[in-house]
């Protein structure tokens, strides 16, 4: 039997606010233990929630962005647990009433193009955090840090949508760019401000009924998530062609050993015992206020990216690289701007800056080498000042050291030669100093002229220009 | 000097007739002197009341302009935080919890120069009408010292009749400031939903608990109102309403006033004299210039149970938050997170408040939430609706706070459904998050009996203007206890 698995996401995304949801606490990352709390997100006895009004902007523009319905009115709720590190032994959430309700998001994975829809997006704190390990007697005792009680986020819960592992970590990893993206979200994974649920089951194709699921929680990347769900999926198979059944239960993903293993069962499932949040009122969202939010969105990564293969005659490969980041694609439109070259500007971009940045750890933003800068490099490239080598040393010089290109190359004489004369003298020197190359090449070993090519530019210390370098070498070669 | 009201005494003092350390010795002596027998505080805060009264005093020397409570005493309830006050909600589980912060209405009442003498008891987490559900043992009636002082504030009831002091706050939850100002014979306001700030009262039923003030006439509980009342950013569930003078609508006039009785409501289970002083008192107001007329309030007989849902529904989730991890008690040498957890919940609770967690958390569970909870929220809007349609043809409602004047200690108390239903007549107010108040209006046995009278939102003016018109033309408000 084939079987085929089937996925949904639940998606926990930080909001980049600087206080909190419900308090004016910093939601600052690694500060010290229990250094960003107050009466309110410590639970202290007679304190309430205040809803913090970026948190719920932030989460319109999610919402926009990801084609949601935002309803006019949602109801906070109160799920409740016991837990240390829930203060008030209840998460402020929402739950009949969210603040969004379906949309969608394009994922491509092989070719495959699957539109996967969204259930709805809701509005919650998070919890504080354990300390179960680092201290002298974490051996009977666990510590609790509450900075991170009351941070906001939103949980994004996909409909069953998703067919294959890979598709899944696509989806989260779409997800993040576009949060990252509308600066709603850091996308730091590692520090939690994003975090996947996945919901797996697996039927046989062609059976329309889904399997039972399993839910698999603690999948914190994009490789953890991939690698979460192959595993799962794998394990669901086999139990059934075991003869097994496939239980619904809660697994945790453990990272060090790429399996999954049983948390609880069903059976052991919290009543959560959810109500409307009696101390909040009903969150109403007008119309004026989806509009300003509206009216604040960068153009999404999707329609910019359409945009400038169609403006700028983009390859769609090189549009996709310029708009991973809303930072990127500004400083790309700078340089084509500036420089009137917007080819030549993708493809230094998205080939030798794109590598710099990555070597480097750095984002756009952190470049030393600015978009008039870099215009300029580009200007002085396409009317053969200089030469596609010399214009990479000059900018890696540019970007060591902040210097303008026009007078790197003119105080380290960079600028391309294309003298007859001198180019000449240069061939006829390395001609006459590898007799063996050139032998080879007459002998009929064409792939020797790309080393003499190479000789000769170096002669020229990069800066002979390559085609008239090319052209005289060839002449020079079958002249003798 | 402790017979004085509030507003007497701030005059005295702002005219210099009187000096806040002298008020504040006198109404400390007379605390320290009945308290032993009243049981009505668990923390008197002698050092921190004088200081502050001194500086009042200091302020007035300087020819600061002063507060419109200045050097006024006044004791709250003990579920009010109070920033460095020992603040217990008459609960073992928070034996010890000092808060590190200030209420809204402690901010607001110091920064109008009030003296705060202290905390005052009541039924634990203010679940109770009896003022029994307290760790540090009932508080005792003024009036005759083996009744209730009524509950859940009976602690403040109790201080304001025995003159204590001359005004306190309460919380009202189903009836916890008017039962015991009924039972006390002093006046107990409880304000529309949504008045008074919540921010720094512990909470029993969020949906339902506000703060109120208690005290012996209309004038005074106006005062402390104007004081308290207002929209408060740390607290969602304040209206924007503006804050009217409360005192100016005190012009002692009750003439066109239009009161409802909903005498279908009443005809059941009231002890004859309460039905009787209530009976006069309309009658006096009637005389004064007020109509009365009958109205309906057909979904008010469903008030208890819609309450005792919805409360405890609330509560056991309010409660949560008492789990040992982080303040107030915590078992020791539990062995395991669970054991912890449920022993220091079981040792920090007593019988009534753990009662209700149970039952509010069956109230909220999967397959009853629909049952009950939900049930219980339509029948709320039901009520609510009930009232709107009696508003159309009249001002106010009145009917008895307490179907029976103070009961005895001890006589309700292994019959928790008895006790429930002396809320009959409280819990509908803010069900339907209506203002209402208690007034004194005769005595059975010596013992005080309270008309109480329900508003339209935001409408306590009206309440505080017929209660003063009524004072003024009968004399139980100056009844004073033997004690």
């Amino acid at each position: 039997m084939i079987f085929e698995p089937v996925i949904g996401l639940e998606i926990h995304a930080q909001l980049r606010t600087r206080t909190k949801i419900f308090c004016g606490c910093s939601t600052a990352f690694g500060a010290p233990p229990n250094s960003q709390v107050c009466p309110v997100c410590l639970g202290m006895p007679g304190a309430l929630p205040v809803l913090n009004r970026q948190a719920v902007d932030y989460a319109i523009k999610a919402a926009l962005a990801l084609g949601c319905d935002i309803q006019a009115g949602s109801i906070f709720a109160r799920k409740n647990y016991f837990y240390p590190d829930l203060p008030k032994g209840y998460q402020i959430s929402q739950y009949e009433r969210p603040l969004a309700l379906r949309g969608g998001l394009e994922i491509t994975v092989e070719g495959r193009t699957t539109l996967v829809g969204l259930t709805r997006i809701h509005m919650e704190e998070d919890a504080g955090k354990s300390l179960h390990e680092g201290f002298h007697d974490s051996d009977r005792r666990t510590y609790v840090d509450y900075n991170r009680s009351g941070v906001p986020l939103i949980e994004i819960v996909s409909e069953p949508d998703m067919r294959s592992a890979a598709e899944g970590a696509e989806f989260f990893s779409r997800l993040r760019d576009i949060l990252v993206w509308l600066g709603v979200n850091d996308g730091n994974m590692e520090e939690g401000s994003l975090r996947c649920d996945a919901n797996v089951s697996v039927r046989p194709v062609g059976q329309e009924a889904f399997g039972t699921k399993a839910e698999v929680k603690n999948v914190n990347s994009f490789r953890y998530l991939q690698k979460a769900l192959e595993y799962e999926i794998e394990r669901q198979i086999a139990v059934i062609e075991g003869g097994g059944r496939v239980l619904q239960e809660t697994r945790l993903w453990d990272s060090a050993t790429d399996r999954t293993h049983s948390m609880r069962s069903k059976e052991e499932a919290h009543d959560y015992r959810y109500f409307p949040e009696p101390d909040l009122p009903p969150l109403v969202v007008d119309a004026a206020r989806i509009e300003a939010v509206r009216a604040s969105m960068p153009m999404l990564p999707a329609e910019r990216k359409q945009r400038f293969v169609a403006a700028y005659g983009l390859s769609e490969y090189d549009a996709g690289v310029l708009t991973q980041s809303v930072e990127l694609a500004d400083y790309f439109e700078a340089v084509a701007a500036e420089s009137k070259r917007a080819k030549l500007a993708a493809n230094t971009i998205s080939g030798v800056v794109m590598f710099m940045l990555k070597d480097r750890n750095m984002t756009i933003d952190e470049f030393p080498v600015r978009p008039p800068d870099l215009s300029t490099l580009l200007v002085l490239l396409d009317t053969n000042v200089i030469s596609n080598t010399v214009a990479k040393d000059v900018l890696g010089k540019m970007v060591e050291s902040g210097r303008d290109p026009r007078e790197i190359v003119q105080t380290e004489g960079l600028a391309q030669n294309s003298d007859e004369e001198s180019l000449l003298s240069i061939i006829r020197r390395v001609i006459a100093g590898n007799g063996d190359a050139v032998a080879q090449y007459r002998a009929g070993k064409a792939q020797t002229f790309g080393f003499l090519v190479g000789q000769v530019m170096k002669g020229s210390g990069g800066t002979a220009n390559p085609r008239l370098a090319t052209e005289l070498l060839k002449r020079e070669l079958s002249n003798t | 000097m402790v017979q004085q009201t509030a507003r007497a005494i701030r005059d005295d003092i702002a005219q210099g007739r009187a000096s806040a350390s002298d008020v504040c010795r006198a109404f400390l002596e007379r605390t320290q002197a009945l308290n032993p027998t009243l049981n009505a505080f668990n923390h008197v805060a002698a050092d921190r009341a004088l200081a502050r009264a001194k500086a009042i005093d200091a302020q007035r020397a300087a020819g600061a302009s002063l507060g419109p409570l200045a050097g006024v005493p006044i004791a709250l309830k003990d579920n009010m935080s109070v920033r460095g006050m020992r603040t217990t909600a008459s609960s073992k589980i928070l034996d010890t919890y000092v808060p590190v912060y200030d209420a809204t209405v402690v901010q607001r009442l110091e920064a109008a120069g009030a003296v705060i003498l202290g905390k005052t008891n009541c039924d634990e987490f203010a679940m109770g009408s009896s003022n029994e559900n307290s760790a540090y043992g009932p508080v005792r009636n003024p009036w005759a010292t083996d009744r209730t002082p009524g509950g859940s504030s009976g602690g403040s009831a109790a201080a304001v009749a025995a003159r204590c002091v001359p005004v306190a706050l309460g919380s009202d939850t189903g009836g916890s400031v008017r039962q015991p100002g009924s039972f006390c014979g002093v006046i107990g306001l409880k304000p529309t939903y949504g008045r008074v700030s919540r921010y720094g009262l512990l909470a029993f039923a969020s949906s339902l608990d506000q703060i109120g003030p208690l005290g012996r006439t209309a004038a005074d509980a106006a005062l402390v109102l104007s004081v308290i009342a207002g929209a408060d950013p740390c607290d969602a569930t304040t209206a924007r309403e503006p804050v009217p003078d409360f005192s100016a609508a005190l012009t002692g006039d009750v003439k066109g006033v239009r009161i409802g009785v909903p005498r279908t409501f009443m005809a059941d289970g009231v002890d004859p004299a309460v039905l009787r002083a209530v009976d006069d008192a309309l009658a006096t107001l009637n005389s004064a210039g007020a109509t009365v007329v009958d109205v309906e309030l057909p979904h008010a007989k469903y008030a208890i149970p819609v309450y005792y849902l919805v409360a405890t529904a609330e509560a056991s989730s309010n409660l949560a938050r008492y789990d040992g991890v982080k303040y107030g008690h915590r078992a020791d040498d539990a062995k395991t997170l669970r054991e912890m957890y449920s022993r220091s919940r079981d040792e920090g609770f007593g019988p009534e408040v753990k009662r209700r967690i149970m039952l509010g958390t069956y109230v909220l569970s999967a397959g009853y939430y629909d049952a009950f909870y939900l049930k219980a929220l339509q029948v709320r809007t039901l009520l609510r609706r009930d009232y709107e349609q009696a508003f159309e043809k009249v001002d106010v409602v009145a009917m008895p706070t307490a179907p029976t004047p103070a009961f005895r200690l001890g006589d309700k108390t292994d019959d928790p459904l008895q006790m429930y239903l002396a809320d009959i007549f409280t819990v509908s107010a803010p069900l339907a998050g209506l203002p209402a108040i208690s007034v004194p209006c005769g005595f059975a046995d010596g013992l005080p009996i309270g008309l109480q009278l329900t508003g339209r939102f935001f409408d306590e003016s009206m309440l505080l203007r017929i209660a003063d018109a009524y004072e003024r033309v009968t004399d139980w408000s100056r009844q004073s206890p033997a004690i």
